[in-house]
């Protein structure tokens, strides 16, 4: 191009427009510096946003596999007592779709040969969605089959061919459709789907068993909604089950966050010294303007705006990357996505820039006291 | 010459070298922290997850069924077969003894409780609180307080030797009995040393001592069921095979495994005519509960190697950079590529060791800080892990400085020392 027309072109171009020119043509010129510094800043905010993404949510994903424990609150009747026959719905509207509410109910039968038995009346699907542990070799599927434990076996239906039970003069014949195993009171039982139980022993739902989301408090939050909703019942947390999620989940959680610290610490670091290194290097164009006569506030303005875009994109770019980490750690370790925390975005950008501003301010501080000649001389 | 070099490097670049030496001492500190940390987050959460309770259940092995509803048993107490109280110290005696946390044996009972004109029929649970046992030159304490950590006692704990009991919480409000009262079990008054919150079927009973229990059936050295809580294993592919089916070798892998199965089996092999049983509820889903946290830490070590790695790299390539006249100059003075890099190889190696140590040892007093602080135990730094971590801090500086060092020795000397760089 031809020295007229570009002196042409310059004349025309607004005088604001230095100070952006000057900016741009750093980062264009210093390619590979400048580069190197961006993907410091990068890394850094990637691995901060994965961090508190991750902190963020995997409370709820723990929670989520914590309620694979069962049932952490109990409603039965107050004093033995059935439970009012709209009991279910009652507990599931003051639930609100946070939980699982499991109807059972209990008596004590007679076996064939004159054992006592515990029979108990469940709804076979929610009880799989509960109670995931338990081992069963084949659920109920027809009418007339029952669930057999694995020591009630021996006493009902030793062979295992079809077997009666009597309750109260009524008499129900069952075919065994599979043994149930769980290491604790359940082997004991005969499982029975709730109508038919219902209608050969006539009794309703005694007790229900609750699976709800939600911290500690949270669950006792829960649990007083719930009695208020039905007061003639008797709703009790399962304290076996909350303290010890609440112990667990409260070390990881702690755990988590030194991790966090530690990482977010190390990148912050990895930042700074990349950056300060960065505008120490470039003490040349610093004297230069400084020898043209630029202000000292112009040339602090000039190198707080360079380390504060750099912070910006370097924020921007890192926060896309540190979702798209946490969603795949999410998915390796959960199997379920992590989701993108945008309220994280304001925090990493707020922290990006001021990491880098303050990794501006340190040389800058160190250069002002230093004559533009000396540094020009290059020493 | 080299050697003078190296040394004449180090002492009149001190504050620079001091610079690169810190990050390296960070990196790794902050990398030897997170190694030992996700190293043992297994262990100090699986025993965390034992708060859980009891994750094993030994009964007898010709034992009738039960028949409870509610934690109230409804069948005599004296059917069935029971365990001998003197055979449970051989529990401290199986293979994995030591992951054997605590045991607690359980004796209910059917009594009547309250004066004659408000006389009701209530359960009675004898057990261990916290029972001194000795087996073989093994001392250690175990009941209910280790493996139910979520009893929760209004008053004291009773002593085991003590004919005091707990009131279930339940039970104390409907006869009106509070700590400090005395209550009749079968016609017998016994003091009540606390209330006893529990959430679960006990809120309903009464705890005692099981000598108490012994002596209200008239079977001494009765016990009917035994809890035990173990450290296991997360159960793989092995430990769902059935061990009957397995050869000599395999069964021996089996068997040294602790899982929660072949703990089970050596518990039966243990106690004389008993089966013992995994409680699913528990036993299965500390698996996958421990499964997730450590990988979870393992994801998040990575991420922290993965950024201390690129401390220390941008670290040592801002050190060399810097230094492109003395490059220039020694290539000037005709040193070949080869000796120039060398020397700053050496530098690099020289550097990461010294700070490596220093880091290693900083990152174990970070470990043990965090142990401390979140699990009330120590982190053990496993010996091996100081060559590791040495030889992951020499190699992240070594490709660190690599880059740098190329483009320093391509570089032109004249521009170098003209410096324009």
């Amino acid at each position: 191009m031809s020295t007229p027309s570009l002196a042409e072109r310059r004349a025309a171009v607004p005088h604001t427009s230095m100070f952006l020119r000057m900016l741009v043509r750093a980062a264009v010129m210093r390619r590979g510096r400048a580069a190197s510094a961006l993907l410091a800043m990068i890394v850094a905010a990637a691995v901060a946003t994965a961090m508190m993404n991750l902190y963020v949510d995997v409370q709820a994903k723990l929670r989520k596999e914590f309620r694979s424990y069962g049932a952490n609150i109990v409603v039965v009747g107050k004093d033995g007592t059935s439970l009012p026959a709209d009991a279910l719905q009652q507990m599931e509207t003051a639930l609100g779709g946070r939980g699982i509410a499991v109807p059972f109910a209990y008596v004590v039968a007679r076996a064939t040969n004159g054992q006592s038995v515990v029979v108990v009346g469940a709804d076979f699907d929610r009880v799989q969605k509960l109670n995931r542990w338990w081992s069963v070799s084949a659920w109920p599927t027809g009418e007339g089959e029952a669930l057999v434990g694995m020591r009630a076996l021996p006493v009902v239906s030793p062979d295992g061919k079809p077997f009666d039970l009597s309750f109260q003069g009524h008499t129900i014949h069952l075919k065994p459709s599979g043994t149930l195993q769980t290491g604790a009171a359940e082997d004991s039982r005969v499982y029975l789907p709730m109508p038919e139980f219902l209608a050969w022993s006539g009794i309703q739902t005694t007790t229900i068993e609750i699976a709800a989301n939600g911290s500690a408090e949270e669950i006792n939050g829960i649990v007083g909604r719930l009695s208020e909703a039905l007061p003639v019942a008797d709703v009790r947390p399962v304290r076996q089950i909350v303290e010890g999620e609440a112990r667990v989940l409260g070390k990881t959680r702690a755990t988590l966050y030194a991790a966090a610290i530690l990482i977010i610490l190390t990148a912050a670091l990895c930042v700074l010294a990349t950056l300060t290194g960065w505008v120490f290097d470039r003490r040349k164009d610093f004297a230069i303007m400084k020898a043209l006569g630029a202000s000292e506030s112009l040339i602090s303005g000039f190198f707080a705006a360079e380390a504060a875009s750099l912070g910006a994109v370097g924020a921007a770019l890192g926060f896309i990357i540190g979702i798209g980490i946490a969603a795949w750690i999410g998915r390796a370790n959960f199997n379920a996505p992590v989701v993108p925390r945008f309220s994280v975005f304001p925090v990493v950008l707020a922290g990006s820039v001021a990491v880098a501003l303050l990794s501006a301010i340190v040389p800058m501080s160190l250069l002002r006291r230093v004559q533009p000649a000396i540094i020009l001389k290059g020493e | 010459m080299f050697a003078r070099l190296l040394y004449e490097s180090f002492r009149r670049q001190k504050r620079r070298k001091l610079l690169a030496g810190v990050a390296i001492t960070l990196g790794v500190a902050v990398a030897t922290a997170m190694i030992a940390v996700a190293t043992d987050i297994g262990d100090k959460i699986n025993r965390e997850l034992r708060s859980y309770g009891a994750n094993l259940l030994v009964t007898p092995q010709e034992d009738t069924i039960d028949v409870e509803i509610g934690g109230v048993n409804l069948k005599p107490p004296s059917d069935g077969n029971f365990l001998s109280e003197a055979d449970l110290p051989k529990i401290k005696g199986t293979f994995w003894r030591h992951n054997i946390l605590g045991f607690s044996p359980m004796l209910p009972v059917n009594v009547t409780v309250g004066s004659s004109g408000r006389a009701q029929d209530a359960t009675l649970v004898g057990t261990y609180f916290a029972k001194h046992l000795v087996f073989g030159k093994d001392e250690f304490t175990t009941g209910v307080r280790n493996t139910h950590p979520w009893w929760k006692v209004d008053g004291v704990w009773p002593a085991d030797d003590s004919s005091e009991v707990l009131l279930g919480e339940h039970l104390s409000q409907k006869l009106q009995l509070r700590t400090g009262d005395t209550l009749s079990i079968n016609g017998q008054s016994i003091h009540i040393a606390g209330v006893l919150s529990t959430g679960g079927a006990e809120d309903g009973q009464i705890v005692a001592p099981l000598p108490v229990a012994q002596r209200l059936l008239g079977k001494p050295d009765a016990v009917r069921r035994v809890y035990v809580s173990a450290l296991t294993k997360p159960e793989d592919a092995l430990a769902r095979r059935d061990p009957k089916t397995m050869s000599g070798e395999l069964w021996d892998r089996w068997y040294c495994s602790p899982y929660v199965q072949s703990i089970a089996y050596q518990l039966q092999e243990a106690i004389p005519h008993s089966h013992a049983e995994q409680i699913r509820q528990v036993a299965q889903n500390e698996g996958t509960v421990l499964s997730r946290i450590k990988g979870l830490m393992l994801l998040i070590t990575l991420a922290a190697l993965f950024a201390s790695a690129l401390a220390v790299s941008a670290a040592m390539a801002t050190a060399i950079f810097e230094r492109r006249r003395e490059v220039g100059l020694m290539k000037a003075l005709g040193a070949g590529n080869l000796a120039v890099a060398a020397l700053f190889f050496a530098e690099s190696t020289l550097l990461a060791l010294m700070s490596g140590v220093t880091g290693f040892f900083a990152g174990s007093w970070l470990a043990h800080r965090i142990g401390r602080s979140i699990f009330d135990s120590q982190i053990t730094i496993e010996p091996v892990l100081f060559p590791v971590i040495m030889a992951i801090a020499v190699v992240v500086t070594f490709a660190g400085s690599a880059a740098a060092i190329r483009r320093a020795v391509k570089f032109d000397p004249v521009f170098a020392l003209r410096g324009d760089a």
